[in-house]
């Protein structure tokens, strides 16, 4: 979690001075989702990401270094510097990529449980999807294929309050998300967003039905987003105090410092060195891309096929 | 060799790729034709048109897989699939419906291997295209153009049933995604077609006819229109090349070139819409590559700029016919 809110601030800064070219959309405040889910989840089984792509990734376990040289469009950088932050992706990893098309995500990562149910190793997929996506057909059609085929598939719904500056309360049309998507035969296990232990139980109980030939599951969360919609929105939208006061009292790496002390698994020392680790490891990844070499022309014609 | 035609040449190919290769999967609506169905009997069908006949009873329902009607999700699963490591066939039955799924071909399928760093997306989308049937303006389309104009996915119009063979065994074990289009007009239509396993590259064109006085380019149901043409002329003394390059993208265009060089003058013949088509690509292609070569200006013959009719009489008068192309001929033939 600390490493995506270092990352996440760190890019907003780069992209703010020009560093970093193109749309950025930032995560930072949902870091409890993403990692509550992917702790439970190895390198063979697979998630499918969204425009807010970042977090996904680095809890997936992508290198945070390629990470950082790929949003600086770098040569060498994860996806060598032809993604982009919307793009960002590692098959080997079993990120199959964030995604610039609201909703895209969820019938691809249909596609890799299927692929998962084939091989009968108790492998699942799972799609990340915002309130904006919850509304797409595309994730509506993925959910009931899930059904229809018993697919191991894990539909996680991160409800952060916006679809880029149009608020979920006018957005999503029907009082609650959670019977809509009980509607289509998924059993929803709900989850506090602000809260790691939450999502990882939460995601424990959906694994449990999708790696045992229950079909598809969902998990529900409701968390926030501390920047706006793209990094350099105004967010006149939002009212004044709106994020301060979550960052106050419903931060997830707050709630897990907390938690952590209290139950005496981790004392402060032990936390502040992992900070301290993971700033040495944001610094490092920013020096190494800002200095890593740039695409050359003849990488505008590479991977358009693999034969043509 | 027996004669097959093109639907039993497309279902041995399905047959014997599934058999060869366990990671193939078919997925789409009705690929059985019969899931839960009051009958309680599945592969009653096959598929609409008859092409996955026989599949389901022989490899299974976790390998022949029969979806609601959600292009997006068929489309969209065989992508996840093909990231995942298997290599699906989908079908999305008429090559209209792409309207409703093309996201999960413009933006997902061309583009994983470009975005994410070389990644492999092996899969096939199999549809039907073209007129013929008066099915109307939603079941009619030739679409080749549209998507011919997409880099990252290729396109295979195979026009006979031993092409058909061959492309698609290519197109399984081909590594980029591929569209197989599929004209309705040509599934009855039969030809030798080998028993065993052969594969037709792609971007490799076919000479059909040879001849010294015109290139003529065909194709899909085109293709033997233009044969019966060029065979009637050829007893008049014009004998012409014809070329079906049997895919749009890659697209052969040496093999075209060559022939423009040496004959001067150019018909081409498709059934997609004439603005921004296939035909106006490759009399582009002749003006860009061979203008001095050319000793009248390029012909194309296409449909109007119009929706496919449902009237018999008015898609007749849509298609182009013998005399259209028989005319086109003589026309860059005149002094």
């Amino acid at each position: 979690m600390k490493v995506i809110r270092e990352f996440e601030d760190r890019v907003n800064t780069e992209c703010l001075t020009g560093a970093i070219p193109g749309f950025t959309h930032l995560y930072s405040g949902q870091e409890a989702v993403a990692v509550g889910a992917c702790e439970q989840l190895s390198d063979d089984d697979f998630i499918i990401s969204t425009h807010r792509g970042h977090g996904h990734c680095i809890a997936k376990g992508c290198d945070v270094v390629g990470m950082m040289k790929e949003l600086h469009a770098r040569r060498d950088g994860l996806n060598g510097g032809k993604g982009g932050s919307m793009h960002i992706a590692d098959i080997a990893k079993g990120m199959l990529g964030a995604n610039g098309i609201v909703g895209a995500g969820s019938p691809i990562a249909l596609g890799a449980a299927i692929a998962c149910k084939l091989r009968g190793e108790g492998k699942v997929a799972a799609s990340f999807v915002g309130d904006g996506a919850s509304n797409q057909g595309t994730v509506f059609e993925a959910m009931n294929m899930a059904v229809v085929l018993k697919a191991p598939k894990v539909f996680i719904f991160e409800n952060n309050g916006y679809s880029e500056h149009t608020g979920s309360s006018y957005g999503i049309g029907c009082d609650d998300v959670v019977k809509r998507i009980e509607g289509f035969g998924i059993p929803v296990f709900q989850a506090d967003g602000f809260d790691f232990f939450s999502v990882y139980d939460a995601m424990a109980k959906a694994l449990e039905v999708a790696r045992h030939g229950g079909g598809p599951s969902a998990i529900y969360c409701t968390t926030i987003r501390y920047f706006g919609h793209f990094v350099g929105d105004p967010q006149l939208y939002r009212a004044k105090g709106e994020v301060e006061q979550y960052r106050d009292e419903s931060c997830c790496l707050k709630n897990f410092r907390a938690r952590m002390q209290a139950s005496g698994e981790l004392d402060l020392a032990s936390l502040d060195a992992i900070d301290n680790e993971v700033g040495a490891l944001i610094e490092r990844a920013v020096n190494e891309a800002r200095n890593a070499p740039r695409p050359q022309p003849e990488d505008l014609l590479k991977n358009v096929y693999d034969n043509y | 060799m027996t004669k097959k035609t093109m639907r039993e040449a497309i279902n041995e190919a399905l047959h014997q790729e599934m058999a060869r290769d366990p990671s193939v999967i078919v997925i789409g609506e009705d690929v059985s034709g019969g899931a839960g169905g009051s009958s309680g009997q599945r592969d009653v069908a096959g598929g609409v048109f008859g092409l996955t006949k026989g599949l389901l009873p022989k490899f299974g329902e976790h390998r022949v897989i029969d979806t609601p009607i959600s292009e997006s999700a068929i489309v969209g699963a065989a992508n996840g699939a093909a990231l995942a490591g298997l290599r699906p066939v989908a079908e999305i039955m008429f090559s209209d419906f792409i309207g409703v799924c093309f996201d999960q071909i413009l933006n997902q399928a061309a583009k994983f291997r470009y975005m994410f760093n070389g990644a492999k997306a092996p899969l096939v989308i199999r549809m039907t295209v073209g007129a013929g049937r008066s099915a109307a303006a939603q079941h009619s389309q030739s679409v080749h153009s549209l998507l011919t104009s997409i880099p990252g996915i290729k396109v295979v119009m195979p026009s006979n049933a031993y092409d058909a063979k061959g492309l698609l065994l290519q197109a399984i074990r081909d590594n980029d995604p591929v569209m197989f289009l599929e004209h309705k007009m040509l599934y009855n239509d039969a030809c030798e077609v080998p028993d065993g396993d052969y594969t037709i590259p792609f971007g490799e064109g076919v000479l059909v006819r040879e001849g010294e006085h015109a290139t003529v380019v065909a194709t899909g149901q085109f293709v033997k229109l233009a044969v019966a043409v060029v065979d009637k002329l050829a007893e008049e003394g014009i004998r012409c090349d014809l070329i079906d390059p049997r895919t749009t993208s890659p697209l052969d265009e040496e093999l075209i070139l060559e022939s423009v060089r040496e004959t001067g003058r150019l018909v081409v013949i498709d059934e997609s819409s004439p603005r921004c088509g296939l035909a106006a690509d490759i009399a582009a292609l002749a003006a860009r590559k061979a203008f001095f070569s050319l000793r009248a200006p390029v012909v194309t013959v296409t449909p109007p700029h119009t929706p496919v009719p449902f009237a018999p009489e008015l898609e007749r008068e849509y298609l182009p016919d013998a005399a259209r192309i028989e005319q086109a001929i003589r026309s860059v033939l005149a002094p």
